[in-house]
């Protein structure tokens, strides 16, 4: 009997087979070359080398110290003489009268700003001076024809003299001299009346102090108690809208609640009549497919915009627009999975005589709704990232919060705490849906 | 009796009525536990929908009439000018390829970085095994952040163009395929890596012969389908921020009337991109995991 080695010339083969391995050896070499030449025309359609002269580094610097610090501006008024120290220089952050950081003191006219670190500002009645630790005393004064500079020469760096303005940055802080007004800035770490702002009694108080008062202090305002009132001064801070951004983040969570439960709802029939298995008409199945396939390629971007212009901004508007997308994945989903069944099953259930109702009830609803559960919460964790997108765009939801946060380029430090509470929101639906998933399908 | 003592088996005959009663008894309360579970799921859907009604700008009645308005009003406008449109059609076919090519490297990019990212994260194969569990937080980190975020920051330090939503995708893509592609690899044979432990292979050697060959195909498969989940994302970062064919949408709903012919030549494009992605895609996928 002839074997395969005999019938073939050794030679054959090994030349069969060196020329196979060259050929593989080429693709695994061509598919990363293909992958490389990708990228260095994208690099090039993308404009990649023109974009190191577009970044805007100052801005990243202005982000990153931010995110993590706030400054205070001392400004007083050149004509008035009016004082202001507010925080972020935003009014809802301004220091009532009569209370003042202890980094600054008002002696009638004058008025000195520590900045640590040797820095001091003082401003009077003829001007301001910044004394500089390690060059000198940077001495401003307003005349008739412009402001007058008396400084030591050279300048140090960061200090740029016009007529019309003077400007300082050390490390320590900023300094700006107009006509109208002097300004200065000081950096410090932290998010600054995060808990309570300036107008709250509870300002300025250590956490034992504010335990105290909450578990048994003299009442602070005689009608409620000192805890209650603690937490709706929390809750309504001016500063940091906490009530706010918490009912933004509900209503982010409720619209991707509504629309895959919606979603699920709607393509539970539709993917039995899509199902080859369940629905014998072939036109109808044919034109449900098409249907789902005409839902899923108008993207949802396209449908949201749609409703939008049907339902005005809001939470609903989201959840709908979540709920027509995902009516069509699910849709092709639950029917892939219902025509993936154990025929047998239903077979079994349909010898004992039932009809067609309670043979899909026994016979097929208990055998996909593991498979269909897990899809549907899958998708809820997954449509909570896209309700922060969506949100932006239809106007609700912490999306919306973000993105007018983002639009104003200075409030950095509300960014990154939005940006911290959707991960935390984000990793949360993501745990809570897999232990759902575990818990309803391997629990049983 | 002889019937039902061979239904239940070797079981004493006087334990029947108690075995049927608790049977019972289990079904009812399932049931109960089951319609209650329904009740609350039905309260909680209903009352949820009429809080979101509550905050929303308009109301769900007052909106139904008005939902056909507006793709009549665009399509009515489109009809009269659709001579212009093959032309709209090819005026925006460049954004078109950059909001895919944003998508392609941003899933080449984020792919990549999610196999490196799923082997350091998978037991049984990693560089360093300790470290595991940090690798795995780092995924879920880069999954949980929303690509808008990085997007949006981005755009303020680097400007506009496609740079920022390539890197927000690619961020976001490697931790949502780094977990597939970790579980991938957990069942991956040991076998061919041990197989060339014992000949004194180093770990990317290991990792490059002996898992990658095996889970390429579910790799590739889940690949591709993140490319046609980011093509969708890069057109909404384009309408949300900058770049591709979004960006186009934007401006020309922001005109309104008097270009919906633009509209509707940038709804076809995406149509048929997503459409024939979808296809292509399905396609592959069911070839790379069923096998030719």
């Amino acid at each position: 009997m002839p074997t395969l080695t005999a019938t073939l010339p050794a030679a054959d083969l090994s030349q069969g087979i060196v020329r196979r391995f060259a050929r593989r050896r080429l693709t695994a070499l061509a598919v990363p070359a293909a992958i490389l030449a990708y990228l260095a025309y994208a690099a090039i359609a993308f404009d990649v080398a023109g974009l190191a002269q577009r970044a805007r580094w100052d801005n990243a610097a202005i982000l990153l110290s931010d995110f993590w610090s706030y400054k205070t501006h001392v400004s007083r008024d050149n004509r008035s003489g009016d004082l202001t120290v507010a925080i972020e220089g935003e009014a809802k952050g301004t220091y009532p009268p009569g209370m003042l950081p202890d980094w600054v003191t008002v002696a009638g006219e004058v008025t000195t700003i520590d900045l640590g670190g040797g820095h001091v500002v003082t401003y009077d009645p003829a001007g301001a001076r910044y004394v500089v630790p390690g060059y000198g005393t940077i001495g401003i004064r307003p005349t008739e024809d412009g402001l007058v500079l008396d400084a030591p020469e050279p300048l140090p760096e960061g200090v740029s003299v016009s007529k019309n303005r003077i400007a300082v940055t050390t490390q320590a802080g900023r300094f700006n001299y107009t006509r109208s007004k002097v300004e200065t800035f000081r950096y410090q770490p932290g998010w600054e009346l995060f808990f309570f702002t300036l107008d709250s009694p509870f300002r300025g108080k250590g956490p034992l102090e504010l335990a105290a008062l909450a578990l048994g202090g003299e009442r602070i305002d005689p009608a409620r108690s000192n805890l209650g009132y603690m937490l709706s001064e929390f809750w309504t801070n001016k500063m940091w809208r906490h009530g706010d951004v918490a009912w933004a983040m509900f209503e982010t969570v409720l619209m991707a609640f509504l629309g895959t439960m919606g979603a699920a709802l709607v393509a539970l029939p539709l993917g039995f009549l899509a199902a080859s298995n369940m629905m014998p008409v072939r036109a109808a199945r044919f034109g449900l497919r098409r249907v789902f396939d005409f839902i899923r390629g108008v993207d949802a971007l396209v449908w949201t915009i749609v409703l939008a212009r049907a339902f005005g901004p809001g939470p609903m508007t989201g959840a709908l627009a979540i709920l027509i997308t995902d009516t069509g994945s699910f849709g092709k989903l639950f029917s892939e999975a219902l025509e993936n069944i154990d025929e047998r099953q239903v077979e079994g259930v349909r010898s004992t005589g039932a009809g067609g109702l309670q043979k899909a009830r026994f016979g097929v609803i208990p055998q996909v709704v593991p498979v269909l559960l897990s899809q549907v919460l899958y998708y809820l964790e997954s449509n909570t990232r896209s309700a922060t997108i969506i949100g932006a765009i239809v106007g609700g939801g912490i999306g919306l919060l973000l993105t007018q946060a983002i639009m104003t380029q200075k409030d950095w430090e509300e960014v990154a705490y939005y940006m911290v509470l959707i991960v935390l929101m984000v990793m949360l639906m993501d745990s809570l849906s897999g232990w759902l998933r575990r818990r309803l399908i391997r629990g049983g | 009796m002889a019937d039902t003592a061979l239904a239940t088996g070797p079981l004493p005959p006087a334990g029947q009525p108690d075995i049927r009663a608790a049977y019972l008894e289990m079904t009812r309360r399932k049931r109960m536990y089951g319609g209650i579970l329904l009740v609350l799921f039905v309260a909680l859907m209903a009352s949820g929908f009429l809080l979101a009604e509550g905050r929303n700008a308009g109301g769900f009645l007052d909106g139904l009439p008005m939902l056909t308005a507006f793709p009549s009003e665009v399509l009515s406008e489109a009809w009269a000018n659709r001579a212009a449109i093959p032309g709209r059609i090819l005026q925006f076919l460049p954004s078109l390829v950059e909001t895919v090519n944003i998508a392609a490297v941003a899933t080449l990019l984020g792919g990549l970085g999610a196999a490196v990212l799923s082997l350091l994260a998978t037991r049984g194969l990693s560089r360093w095994p300790r470290l595991t569990p940090l690798f795995r937080r780092i995924m879920d980190a880069f999954r949980a952040v929303p690509e808008i975020v990085i997007a949006l920051v981005l755009i303020f330090i680097l400007g506009g163009g496609p740079v920022p939503a390539v890197i927000a995708i690619a961020i976001h893509t490697a931790g949502a395929l780094g977990k597939l592609f970790s579980e991938v690899a957990e069942n991956a044979d040991p076998k061919p890596v041990e197989g060339l432990q014992s000949v004194g292979a180093n770990w990317s050697q290991r990792m490059w012969l002996g898992v990658i060959p095996q889970v390429a195909p579910n790799w590739l498969s889940y690949a591709l389908l993140r490319f046609e989940i980011n093509v969708r994302a890069s057109a909404i970062l384009g309408f949300v921020g900058e770049g591709g064919i979004g960006h186009d949408l934007k401006l020309a709903m922001q005109w309104g009337q008097g270009r919906y012919d633009q509209v509707v030549a940038i709804f076809l494009l995406l149509f048929v991109t997503i459409v024939i992605i979808d296809r292509i895609s399905d396609r592959a996928r069911e070839r790379l995991v069923k096998g030719r």
